[in-house]
């Protein structure tokens, strides 16, 4: 039984892995077919003198860091607003944005803002793109530091109290530091699902505001294409570099 | 006012503009007529929901349905043995856990792609098959409903392996002891032990991979092409090509209703996230 299972977990782990590693390995390869021919890196060539791959993943990183830090620090205020005391209606519609589908945000964000623009002059870009990923990321940052708080000794923070601490001192120098890992995997996790989001994304972005996930996601439905195995491989080692960084970052 | 009050005055105004409103603009919508350049117009009517009973759609949500039984089957079928070899793999649990959310790190999106490459007429898995002389003509692997499928379980496996452990590793050694030495054969204490203890992770699990697998879009659209349209697919192409926004506003609103019960059906007292 013992031996059965390991031998199915290998399986189960290559079924989960070996498809991005094959990916991988054909990025260097020179044919634009899946027949072995031998290393380049034309692929990666062809990436570097994409205008339209640099730019669109100039956007995504900076919607990406901009809508990370709103929502890791608007989130983490909520998390300990909410640990003091609860409230039904927030925690309500931040569960509803968690389980709402995707495809079902994006398009209800497209139709509020056609209809604020009706009064306003304003288009698509990268704001609405903005606020749409702060809005999903939100509900993320919260569950995540509001985990971490209910392992938190609330006398500590009446202690501080106590030694004569205001509110917002007490928050500031003994609650905070307490949550600096949580606050970190939350960011990590906010930063991973705004940098790859594509279904909201490409109903609220504008002209302007096309981002990496979107290209290569109009690249995928013309079929594949040497230089998008090259695109993902980077992308997933970039953030397989940046999970690696905050891990060791948590450990310090 | 109140620091808690102030701390959480940002979200309440963020989750009122994303979340609220636009779900208010849709239910208003859902109620309204589409205008002859997209957009909506009066009277009000609810055309829009009985649209929904037209054999043409209610095909579409069965076939949503159905692919995200399967795929929540199969998860279910990989996930457990998978969980179980995790649960008892003593000091190196962490590990083998991390190479199971690893994948939820990388991007959704091109995971998806690689089975595209895997799977296309010239990809590896034809031009393997061909090589070793299996078979003669490409198979169609891509563009289809099993596709769909797959990329599915591929890309939502990991969520349905994460509520599985962690019922698993709280599971009593000591019970499955006690059905051994009653006599159980290793098969009936899996079944009449082990299994039912896990309900509460199974139900998890399922609810996890199968509200999303039913709204689906990116996976249907890239693996199954223009013949796998599901539900996702038609709410995305009412705001789009068809320009139909009530309808699409309808549709939205009865996947959500779809999910909320499945959601509200699943959840016991005290299994709360937030």
């Amino acid at each position: 039984m013992k031996r059965g299972l390991a031998v199915y977990a290998v399986f189960a782990y290559a079924f989960l892995h070996v498809p991005l590693l094959i990916l991988a390995v054909f990025s260097f390869n020179s044919s634009r077919f899946a027949v072995w021919e031998r290393f380049s890196l034309q692929w990666y060539r062809a990436v570097a003198h994409d205008g339209n791959l640099i730019e669109s993943s100039l956007n995504s990183l900076i919607i990406a860091i901009v809508a990370t830090a709103l929502a890791t620090i608007i989130g983490t205020l909520a998390a300990y607003g909410l640990w003091k005391r609860g409230s039904a209606w927030l925690s309500g519609s931040m569960y509803l944005s968690l389980v709402t589908p995707e495809i079902v945000t994006g398009a209800s964000l497209l139709a509020l803002f056609q209809w604020v623009f009706r009064f306003a002059h304003l288009r698509l870009g990268m704001h609405t793109v903005i606020l749409a990923h702060v809005g999903f990321s939100l509900a993320y940052v919260v569950v995540v530091v509001l985990a971490r708080l209910r392992s938190y000794d609330r006398t500590l923070e009446e202690a501080a109290l106590d030694l004569g601490a205001t509110e917002l001192g007490a928050f500031y120098r003994v609650t905070l530091p307490y949550l600096v890992p949580a606050i970190a995997a939350a960011a990590m996790l906010a930063f991973t699902v705004s940098i790859d989001d594509y279904v909201i994304t490409s109903l609220v972005a504008g002209v302007d505001s096309q981002t990496l996930p979107m290209v290569i996601y109009a690249m995928a439905r013309r079929g594949v294409n040497p230089a998008l195995n090259a695109v993902s491989t980077l992308v997933v080692f970039g953030l397989g570099m940046l999970i690696m960084l905050s891990e060791k970052l948590r450990k310090t | 006012m109140k620091l808690r009050n102030i701390f959480l005055a940002p979200t309440a105004i963020l989750m009122a503009v994303t979340m609220l409103a636009p779900l208010a603009i849709i239910m208003v919508y859902s109620l309204l007529t589409r205008g002859a350049y997209g957009g909506v117009e009066l009277p009000w009517t609810i055309e829009n929901f009985t649209r929904l009973w037209d054999p043409v759609y209610a095909v579409i949500f069965l076939r949503s349905f159905w692919i995200a039984a399967v795929a929540t089957a199969l998860c279910l079928v990989l996930g457990f043995p998978l969980a179980m070899f995790i649960a008892r793999s003593g000091s190196r649990k962490n590990l083998y856990l991390s190479l199971v959310i690893l994948p939820f790190w990388t991007s959704f999106l091109i995971r998806t792609y690689a089975w595209m490459f895997l799977l296309r007429d010239t990809g590896i898995l034809n031009s393997l098959l061909q090589a070793l002389h299996i078979i003669r003509e490409p198979l169609s692997l891509l563009y289809n409903d099993g596709a769909v499928i797959l990329g599915l379980v591929y890309g939502f496996l990991p969520f349905m392996v994460l509520p599985l452990y962690a019922t698993l590793e709280r599971l009593d050694p000591s019970l499955l002891e006690a059905a051994a030495d009653l006599g159980a054969r290793p098969w009936d204490t899996l079944v009449r032990v082990t299994f039912p203890l896990c309900a509460p992770g199974i139900r998890a699990g399922a609810i996890l991979v199968f509200v999303p697998c039913l709204g689906t879009y990116l996976t249907s659209d890239l693996l199954g092409g223009s013949k796998t349209v599901l539900i996702g697919n038609l709410v995305q192409n009412q705001f789009t090509a068809s320009r139909d926004w009530p309808f699409g506003a309808a549709l939205s609103l009865a996947l959500m209703a779809i999910a909320m019960v499945l959601l509200f059906a699943a959840r016991k007292r005290g299994e709360e996230m937030l």
